[in-house]
């Protein structure tokens, strides 16, 4: 039952993104902002963990779950060290994110070469 | 963005444009999206729920499937395969955070020809740092607004 929920979700939020897509001039990199932003927003109004409760890799797989894990960040930073905690709680509760994207970004790059 | 001269001959040229652009098959993009979507989505309740059975909690394993599933991406970026997942899966590819692994490791490789500084370093954030700078001001401005008056 959670593997459904999780490739119903997270299809229907990439389905959503494809009319997006195709219906309006927005980049795949405007898409990948604009769902980071609202992903952020969710969270800060308490509506993103519910659904990652719910559907468990459909929302936390999406790169929304970004957005809310930035913000989450920043919140638990504020109450735990006040305004030094906004500043540092956001990246922070990232990082091993961001560490595994640029390591293994790097590698890649000096490894592979493109096609064609 | 580029503004569009509203001279008659400009609208002629944008209508016949138009009549000529390939009409995109919407519904099946949008298909195709949800297919490869869903499935990226619930290879990483696989790879979370396998975490879980060894005893840890939803939270760290759901940062260990995040760390995993961009460790694939970056290696199938790197054979060239998640190109091919790309064009046929479009948004399905590109939101889930494969598609962030793979907007930095695309760009590495194809400009590392320019250097190791200002070619596979720089480029790496080329799609990458606007997610991040966007994700870090909208959740610094929602958090704190929520965390302050609410």
């Amino acid at each position: 039952m959670n593997y459904l929920l999780a490739f119903l979700f997270g299809g229907l939020v990439c389905a959503a993104g494809q009319v997006v897509l195709d219906k309006s001039k927005l980049t795949q990199a405007d898409l990948m902002v604009i769902l980071v932003v609202v992903g952020s927003l969710l969270s800060a109004l308490g509506l993103y963990k519910p659904l990652v409760d719910t559907f468990g890799a459909g929302a936390s797989v999406p790169v929304s779950n970004f957005g809310h894990v930035l913000t989450q960040g920043v919140m638990e930073g504020y109450a735990k060290d006040g305004f030094f905690g906004v500043f540092a709680g956001g990246v922070t509760k990232a990082a091993a994110v961001l560490g595994a994207a640029i390591l293994f970004g790097f590698t890649a790059g000096l490894l592979f070469r493109p096609k064609g | 963005m580029l503004r569009e001269r509203e001279s008659p001959q400009a609208k002629r040229y944008a209508r016949l444009v138009e009549q000529e652009k390939p009409r995109v098959d919407v519904g099946g993009n949008v298909l195709k999206a949800f297919v490869v979507g869903g499935t990226i989505c619930l290879i990483g309740e696989v790879i979370k729920t396998y975490l879980m059975s060894f005893g840890l909690s939803g939270e760290v394993a759901g940062v260990w499937t995040s760390i995993a599933l961009v460790f694939l991406s970056a290696l199938l970026t790197g054979l060239g395969i998640y190109d091919e997942i790309a064009r046929f899966g479009g948004a399905g590819s590109a939101i889930p955070i494969t598609g962030f692994s793979n907007s930095v490791v695309a760009p590495a490789m194809e400009f590392r020809s320019e250097g190791a500084i200002l070619g596979l370093a720089a480029r790496m954030f080329v799609i990458a740092g606007p997610v991040i700078v966007y994700g870090l001001v909208s959740a610094t401005v929602f958090g704190l607004i929520r965390s302050v008056l609410f």
